[in-house]
C-alpha cells in the first residue's frame, strides 16, 4: 500500500496513466495551434479538439457544437451564470441557487449580487436534497436562471435534475447545472434533462487539471454574454487559444469515463459498502446526507465528540478532508453541514471519504481498523465523551466562554 | 498546518492523562472551553492537604494537537509545585515551550485557565 492512502477523490483525481500516453504526443510533436487554418500543424490539432469534443458530448447525450472549451469547472460556472444573466437581463433579475453549492458557483451569485442582481439562496433539506415544492414558490416572475448542483461535493448527494428542469423549462427560466462531481459517477443524458447550462471538469474524472467545458443547449439557444474577449474562439463565447493537450486529455478521460463507468460504479459501492458497514459499528457516527440518492463514491461521516483537526491529524496515514477548514486561527465548519442542520460540533468532527477508480479493499479494510483506534483513543482522551458516557446531557452544561 | 516536534510528541504520547474522583476532597478540578468552540480543557490537581504541594494531575482535551499538548505539558509542570507557584504558570511559557504558532496561542491560554480554575475549586472546597 502507498501511504497516505488516497481517499480523496471529490477533491481531485489522478491522470489516469492512459490519459496521460494520449496527452503526450500533443504537447511535442504535434504541437500546431488548432485555430491555424493555412497549415498541417494546425488542421491536426483541429481534428483532435473536435474529436475530443465528439468524447465529450457522448458522456452526455449532447451534441458536440454544443460543448465550449473552458479551464474548469469555476470558469465554466461563472461563464454560464454571469453570461446567462446578463444575457437575459432585461427579462429579469432574480436568481436562485441552493446555500450547498460550491463557492464557484455562490461567490459569482455574491458578485452578480453587487452589480444589481438579486439572489435567493434556498435552504436544503435535512438530507441535503432541494424541495421541490419550497423551489417552485422560490421562482418569481422575474427569475432569469437557476443553478442547481447535480452531485454535491462534500456529501456526493444528487439533487432532482431532471424534475428541476421540467419546472424551469415551462417557465422559460435557464437552468444551469454544476455537474463537475458527476460525470463518469451518474448517467447523464442531456438529450432527456432539460437542462440549459451545464459545467464540467476534466480533472475530477481522471483528466487533467486545468481544462473543463460548458454545454451550450442549442434547441431552444441559450445566449450568453462573454466573459472572455478575445480572439473570437468557442463562437464567440470564450476566446483564448485551445490547449490540445489539456482537450485531448479531457476527452480520452470521459471517452474512458463511458466505457468503464458501470463497471466501476458497482466496484465503487462495494467498496462504499463496506467503509460505511465498517466504521458505523463504533458508537455515535452519523452519515452525512441521503443515503439514497447519493453517489457510492462519497462518504461523509461526523464521529461525535472527536474535534476534527485532531482527526486529521490522528488519521494522516490517509489523505481524506474534514468538514471543518482548518485555514486560519478559528475553525470554520463546512456551510454545508451547516445548512444540513448539523451542529458545529458535529460539522467539525465529520470526514468525507471520497473513493476512486484506483481505490482497493485492502486500502478501506486498513482506514477501518485505523479510523477505529484512533476513534477509540481520542475519545478517550475527550471530556466530552466522558460526561456522555456518564450520562450528562451537554446541552444543558453552562460552558465557561473564552 | 506544521506541528512543532514537542507538540507531536505530547499529541502521540499525552503525559497523565484520565479522571480522578471530582468528589475527593484532595481534587481540585477545572474544566474550561466549550464544545462550539472547538476546545474543552479539564485538568485535574491531586493536592496533599498538609503541604499545598500538588502530588498528581490528569487531564481530558477535546480539541486540536495544540490544544491536547498544552494540557499534557500542564499536568507534567504543575507536579510538585504548590498552588501559589502552579497560578505562576503563564501561557506565554506554555506556547515558548511548545513553539506554537500565533493562530495556537490560544490553546496556551486555555491551558492557563484551566490550572487557575483547577486550584480555584480546590481553594473552594476548603473554604479558602
Amino acid at each position: 500500500m502507498k501511504f497516505p492512502i488516497y481517499l480523496d477523490y471529490s477533491a481531485t483525481t489522478p491522470v489516469d496513466p492512459r490519459v496521460a500516453q494520449a496527452m503526450i504526443p500533443w504537447l511535442t510533436e504535434n504541437f500546431g495551434n488548432p485555430a491555424s487554418r493555412s497549415h498541417a500543424y494546425g488542421w491536426t490539432a483541429e481534428e483532435a479538439v473536435e474529436t475530443s469534443r465528439e468524447h465529450v458530448a457522448a458522456l452526455v447525450g449532447a451534441d458536440p457544437k454544443e460543448i465550449v472549451w473552458t479551464s474548469g469547472a469555476t470558469e465554466s460556472n461563472n461563464l454560464a451564470i454571469k453570461g446567462a444573466a446578463h444575457f437575459y437581463a432585461s427579462k429579469g433579475k432574480h436568481l436562485i441557487t441552493l446555500k450547498t453549492e460550491h463557492k464557484a458557483v455562490l461567490d459569482t451569485m455574491r458578485e452578480l449580487e453587487r452589480t444589481g442582481f438579486e439572489v435567493t439562496y434556498m435552504d436544503v433539506q435535512e438530507n441535503g436534497l432541494i424541495d421541490l415544492e419550497a423551489f417552485k414558490a422560490a421562482l418569481r416572475p422575474d427569475t432569469t436562471v437557476v443553478s442547481v448542483m447535480f452531485v454535491n461535493n462534500e456529501i456526493g448527494v444528487i439533487q432532482p435534475i431532471a424534475e428541476l428542469g421540467e419546472i424551469c423549462r415551462a417557465r422559460g427560466i435557464i437552468f444551469h447545472v454544476d455537474a463537475a462531481q458527476a460525470t463518469g459517477k451518474v448517467d447523464i443524458d442531456l438529450g432527456a434533462l432539460k437542462v440549459d447550462l451545464m459545467s464540467f471538469s476534466a480533472h475530477k474524472t481522471y483528466g487533467p487539471k486545468g481544462i473543463g467545458a460548458l454545454y451550450v443547449r442549442r434547441k431552444p439557444r441559450v445566449r450568453l454574454e462573454a466573459q472572455m474577449h478575445g480572439g473570437g474562439h468557442e463562437r464567440g463565447m470564450r476566446s483564448g487559444t485551445l490547449a490540445t493537450h489539456q482537450i485531448v486529455g479531457m476527452g480520452e478521460a470521459f471517452r474512458l469515463a463511458k466505457l468503464e463507468m458501470g463497471a466501476e460504479r458497482e466496484r465503487i459501492r462495494a467498496l462504499r459498502d463496506r467503509l460505511l458497514a465498517g466504521l458505523t459499528t463504533m458508537e455515535e457516527t452519523f452519515v452525512n446526507g441521503d443515503m439514497e440518492a447519493r453517489v457510492p463514491h462519497n462518504l461523509n461521516i461526523s464521529f461525535a465528540y472527536v474535534e476534527g483537526e485532531s482527526l486529521i491529524m490522528a488519521i494522516k496515514d490517509v489523505a481524506v478532508s474534514s468538514g471543518s477548514a482548518c485555514t486560519s486561527a478559528s475553525l470554520e465548519p463546512s456551510y454545508v453541514l451547516r445548512a444540513l442542520g448539523r451542529n458545529d460540533e458535529l460539522a467539525h468532527s465529520s470526514i468525507r471519504f471520497s473513493i476512486g477508480r484506483f481505490t482497493t479493499e485492502e486500502e478501506v479494510n486498513y482506514t477501518i481498523e485505523l479510523l477505529h483506534n484512533k476513534i477509540g483513543k481520542l475519545r478517550e482522551l475527550s471530556p466530552l465523551w466522558e460526561m456522555v458516557k456518564e450520562g450528562v446531557d451537554l446541552n444543558t452544561v453552562q460552558w465557561a466562554a473564552h | 498546518m506544521a506541528y512543532s516536534e514537542k507538540v507531536l510528541d505530547h499529541y502521540e504520547n499525552p503525559r497523565n492523562v484520565g479522571s480522578f474522583a471530582k468528589e475527593d476532597g484532595e481534587v481540585g478540578t477545572g474544566m474550561v472551553g466549550a464544545p462550539a468552540c472547538g476546545d474543552v480543557m479539564k485538568l485535574q490537581i491531586k493536592v496533599d492537604p498538609s503541604t499545598g504541594v500538588i502530588q498528581d494531575a490528569k487531564f481530558k482535551t477535546y480539541g486540536c494537537g495544540s490544544a491536547i499538548a498544552s494540557s499534557s505539558l500542564v499536568t507534567e509542570w504543575v507536579k510538585g509545585k504548590t498552588l501559589d507557584e502552579a497560578m505562576n504558570i503563564k501561557n506565554t511559557a506554555i506556547a515558548e515551550e511548545l513553539a506554537l504558532p500565533p493562530v495556537k496561542i490560544h490553546c496556551s491560554i486555555l491551558a492557563e485557565d484551566a490550572i487557575k480554575a483547577a486550584v480555584e475549586d480546590y481553594k473552594k472546597k476548603h473554604g479558602a
